[in-house]
């Protein structure tokens, strides 16, 4: 691909700790990435709509929380109800290994749990787009 | 062209895979950009410039609101700095801009310079025209932060915004040339703090100083955060269109920033056109590396690789 891969990186729901967003970020960044950092507190309507409005080939959402599993699937249906299918959708954070398979099988394509290594989300990404 | 339609009734989608595409150099998307371009010029363009954490997304942020307040519709983009190291970028506008996102008359970009100096990227004004085309009724062009020269967004837009705060320099930096002339309107944010009034006086004597001018550009105090004086700076902004219009001074100023967008589209073909050729035989980076051992200086290098092209 010879653009800027485009990644939204949200932090959805209730949680003021983003630290691990930042470092993602970040990484992403040092990929040559274009990140759309949108900060704390996001509801899923928003960052949906900042997926559309930035064309985003990529929604990174981390949540240490615990509602992963409300916030997630939420992102997943209303990417879907706006047609916008193509886009790759990532979690991360604090989710218990039970939780993870009920995850991808709602859409969230991957999750990166504490402990992964940037590069391997990296190179997930690069692997795993869903458009040219 | 389905896109031309969607993007003729409003389509959010629609506008945000053009604006890709015009950053992306698509041809269908410039192609768009030819057919439609007599409907465009209906949209008041405002750039928004100042330093880094002069507050330009916040008060973007409130200036829009009002603005949604009267039912415009309102398109934003936001520039931030591309790496000129991995191309990547953090664009974090959109931070201080969360409430209207899911405002369906606005429409926030965000855009990363990717590479491009002076305050903008090079797509920007291809996404101005997509928005104008979208059927925004103000465009606000928030730059990166800027220091004393980057003066893009005067050949951009219809009304620069200048945005300073107190506290970053005596009155010399205010007489300095470069950013401190482009403002149409200046706005000193932060007015709460220390100094604000200062800062503004500086900047009105420096104004002043200038005869050359039939209009004063007003200085404003605001404190973007608590929403204070946001109505008499969109005024002030408002009252620049209306000087524009008369006198026929706005199709001066387009025909002006016109002349230099053809002027940048051009350059940027003939350096591609000159980097392809060359690339292809490898003749750039050969000719560096007798430059930097001192085998060749610059200027005979220039000579033999514009002799690639035949200009």
């Amino acid at each position: 691909m010879d653009r800027p891969i485009r990644v939204i990186v949200a932090k959805p729901g209730l949680d003021g700790h983003d630290r691990g967003a930042k470092v993602i970020a970040r990484a992403l960044r040092d990929a040559g990435m274009e990140v759309i950092y949108t900060g704390l507190r996001q509801t899923p309507e928003q960052i949906v709509a900042a997926a559309i409005q930035e064309d985003a080939d990529v929604i990174a959402m981390s949540i240490l929380s615990g509602a992963h599993n409300h916030l997630f699937p939420k992102v997943v249906n209303l990417m879907k109800d706006q047609g916008a299918d193509d886009v790759l959708i990532l979690g991360g954070g604090v989710i218990p290994e039970d939780d993870i398979p009920g995850l991808k099988e709602a859409g969230v394509e991957e999750i990166f749990t504490p402990g992964s290594a940037t590069q391997t989300i990296v190179d997930f990404i690069k692997n795993n787009l869903k458009r040219d | 062209m389905e896109l031309e339609k969607r993007l003729l009734d409003g389509d959010k989608r629609a506008c945000a895979r053009l604006i890709s595409m015009v950053e992306n150099n698509n041809k269908e998307a410039i192609s768009l950009i030819k057919k439609l371009y007599k409907h465009t010029g209906n949209a008041h363009v405002i750039g928004i410039t100042g330093p880094p954490g002069g507050g330009k997304s916040t008060l973007t942020d409130k200036l829009v609101k009002s603005l949604r307040d009267e039912g415009k519709k309102v398109g934003i983009i936001a520039v931030d700095p591309t790496s000129p190291f991995t191309g990547g970028s953090i664009l974090g506008d959109r931070i201080r801009m969360n409430d209207l996102s899911l405002d369906p008359g606005v429409f926030i970009r965000s855009m990363g310079t990717r590479g491009h100096l002076g305050g903008l990227s090079k797509a920007t004004q291809g996404a101005v025209k997509i928005l104008d085309i979208y059927g925004c009724d103000y465009i606000f062009i928030e730059t990166v932060g800027v220091g004393q020269s980057e003066v893009d967004i005067v050949r951009t837009a219809d009304t620069v915004l200048m945005i300073m705060v107190p506290g970053l320099g005596d009155d010399i930096q205010a007489i300095k040339a470069g950013t401190m002339e482009i403002g149409d309107v200046f706005a000193v944010n932060k007015s709460d703090l220390f100094g604000a009034s200062k800062t503004a006086r500086e900047i009105k004597t420096m104004l002043e100083m200038n005869h050359n001018m039939d209009r004063i550009p007003p200085v404003m105090q605001v404190t973007a955060l608590k929403n204070e004086g946001i109505k008499e700076l969109l005024n002030e902004i408002k009252g620049h269109m209306e000087y524009l219009k008369e006198n026929d001074r706005l199709n001066k100023r387009r025909e002006s920033n016109a002349r230099a967008e053809i002027i940048n589209l051009i350059e940027e073909e003939i350096l591609s056109l000159i980097l392809r050729k060359n690339e292809s035989v490898g003749v750039l980076d050969d000719i560096s590396q007798k430059v930097a051992l001192r085998n060749m200086d610059p200027y005979t290098a220039k000579d033999e690789i514009l002799r690639a092209i035949d200009l």
